[in-house]
């Protein structure tokens, strides 16, 4: 079997975000913002909380819809087709598909409690890529090896330890076999001494070939990781580079104060 | 120094003091007096070992226990003392053809009611979650006519529908056009009207516990399942209702509870049911309490057989939701004794 995950594609993924707007009531939270991460690119995206980065995010696979602007997935458009001058809403059975595609992992794990870690993981396959239960076990059961938790295969989530339980999320999102995987803020609700093992599964995954756009606080883990790293604020994207310039060299004063803050004086690049 | 070191170094320093206490508690020799031996003995670790443990005493606990087994001795005593309570009679008429008769026609109600029910409930449910205003108020309305009329005046006005609508026909709306027409007294029999009641009404009740159990399904479980791409069908099937039956059933045995009783109003039908047929016998035989105790009695045992499902039910879907299930009863008997047949052998008491 060819594993296409492990083996650097890199030739899929590309996601060109284009003025993109939303609202929620009355207050702008995405005011404008245009992105492009490339095929196996790693983008993470930091700022503070209320700047708009996990909405953003959720855009990508249009678990929220947009007010205005556009993003698109390898050039085909998420959540719309055109029709000579217009743009159609797709139906849901479309917009389903492309999600496939399209992973996504949740602060919360969102693991399906009812459902053992194997069975979170083959659920998907089967009935939104017509897998066969076989195969999707079999998948199933290496992907759970491959985030180091192939002997808890048959434990429900509330029987494993939030790192776990993440993990066992990112396998979920790896059984599609998408190109591209979205991370919001994977480790915030885990304990400190936690937080590690699942960061070290995204860190194996960045040199996979799939594009990671990861929502973090850890900083350390962004300049280890992104290729570009983001800063977001109001809504805006303020700053965007290597990790190299964001953290040591930003231009922005909003990029320095926001760093002088979450930066530990000893941080050093 | 950070906070964090400081409270590390404190726990050590804890630590190797426990131990040394540890040491000096293994060299020193045994206590054998009393435990003022250990005060004396200043900061001397006492050992504990070798003390009997007695545990605490709950005289009022007796004392309730013993008033309460009294009272219920004494109800005991004059359920099967008093001869007016006739127990012959209800033994005579519990298995009575015409007394189970009327047990199917009442489980039978309640299973059709109950079933047609939840599912015309588990619509209305939807319907009140949907986008669209007019599902919403629709489904509303409807909750809210079938709840504020008495059961009573529902099943009279459904068995007298004849009254209002001599006909009933199916046909196309605001033209001649029948394919179908028929006598709404043919069509609407006592049972007819009986289950036609039963239904519509428990199905206001329960769309508002299922609409209840869905949304207490953590919104996220819909946006994991959504960014998978399982379709909507699945989604619901799989997804939310097995997480929201939790909330569904412990609510819904009870209406299912409250309709095995609830069937009794459809005496004013005169349909032969339960409750009816043994009102017909004690007319006739004028034995009223012995009768109305043999239907009472036939109550709880369907309660008590339905409380058995619940019990099985509620704990399948608990499955995930806590972190060890909950051992069944047969499971604890056999439990309770493996461990006591194994005392003398692994313990020494």
């Amino acid at each position: 079997m060819t594993d296409t995950l492990t083996a650097p594609t890199a030739t899929r993924g590309l996601v060109e975000i284009t003025g993109v707007r939303k609202s929620f009531g009355a207050t702008e939270v995405l005011k404008g913002v245009s992105l492009t991460v490339e095929p196996g690119g790693v983008a993470v995206i930091v700022g503070p909380s209320g700047s708009g980065k996990s909405t953003l995010l959720r855009t990508i696979n249009h678990l929220e819809k947009v007010d205005g602007g556009h993003i698109t997935i390898d050039g085909q458009l998420v959540g719309y087709e055109v029709r000579g001058d217009r743009l159609h809403e797709l139906r849901e059975k479309d917009i389903l598909k492309q999600r496939t595609e399209i992973g996504m992992v949740f602060q919360n794990f969102n693991l399906f409690p009812h459902l053992t870690a194997l069975e979170n993981v083959a659920e998907a396959p089967v009935v939104a890529q017509g897998k066969s239960r076989e195969e999707a076990r079999r998948r199933g059961l290496e992907l759970l090896d491959r985030v180091g938790l192939k002997d808890r295969a048959d434990a429900y989530p509330r029987q494993l330890s939030g790192g776990q339980q993440q993990r066992v999320a990112i396998a979920r999102a790896l059984a599609l076999d998408p190109k591209i995987l979205l991370f919001d803020e994977p480790t915030s609700a885990l304990d400190p001494e936690l937080v590690n093992e699942v960061l070290d599964v995204i860190r194996e995954l960045a040199t996979s070939g799939t594009t990671l756009i990861v929502v973090t606080h850890e900083m350390g883990f962004a300049r280890d990781v992104a290729d570009t790293v983001v800063f977001m604020d109001q809504g805006q994207i303020v700053e965007q580079g290597t990790p190299q310039d964001i953290f040591s060299n930003p231009q922005e004063p909003r990029t320095r104060s926001f760093f002088s803050k979450v930066l530990e004086p000893a941080f050093n690049i | 120094m950070s906070s964090a070191t400081r409270v590390a170094r404190s726990q050590q320093a804890q630590s190797e003091q426990v131990q040394a206490q540890l040491d000096r508690a293994a060299a020193a020799p045994k206590p054998n007096s009393g435990p003022r031996a250990g005060q004396a003995a200043a900061r001397e670790a006492v050992d504990y070992s070798s003390y009997r443990v007695v545990a605490a005493k709950h005289p009022w606990r007796w004392v309730g226990t013993a008033v309460v087994a009294l009272g219920v001795l004494a109800v005991a005593w004059s359920l099967g003392t008093n001869p007016r309570w006739e127990w012959g009679v209800v033994a005579q008429w519990f298995t009575a053809q015409s007394v189970v008769n009327g047990l199917v026609e009442t489980l039978k109600l309640t299973a059709i009611s109950g079933i047609l029910g939840f599912v015309l409930g588990f619509i209305l449910a939807l319907m009140r979650l949907s986008a669209s205003p007019l599902l919403v108020s629709v489904s509303w309305t409807f909750s809210w006519i079938f709840r504020s009329t008495p059961l009573l005046v529902q099943m009279l006005l459904w068995y007298n529908l004849g009254y209002l609508y001599e006909k009933i026909s199916l046909g196309l709306p605001f033209t001649d056009v029948r394919f179908f027409e028929v006598q709404t007294t043919t069509l609407i029999s006592q049972f007819a009207a009986a289950v036609l009641g039963l239904t519509l009404n428990q199905a206001a009740y329960s769309a508002e516990i299922i609409r209840g159990g869905i949304l207490s399904v953590d919104q996220g479980q819909l946006e994991a399942a959504a960014a998978l791409g399982i379709p909507a069908w699945r989604r619901s099937t799989r997804i939310v209702l097995p997480q929201a039956m939790r909330a569904i059933l412990p609510t819904a045995f009870n209406e299912i509870i409250g309709l095995v009783k609830g069937t009794s109003i459809v005496y004013v039908l005169a349909y032969s049911e339960l409750f009816y047929t043994v009102q017909v016998i004690y007319n006739r035989t004028q034995q009223v309490l012995p009768l109305l105790l043999v239907a009472t009695l036939w109550y709880i045992v369907i309660t008590s057989v339905l409380s058995v499902f619940q019990y099985y039910i509620e704990r399948h879907y608990s499955k995930g939701a806590v972190r060890n299930l909950p051992l069944t009863p047969l499971q604890k008997a056999r439990k309770f004794f493996a461990t006591h047949a194994a005392v003398p052998t692994r313990r020494n008491f």
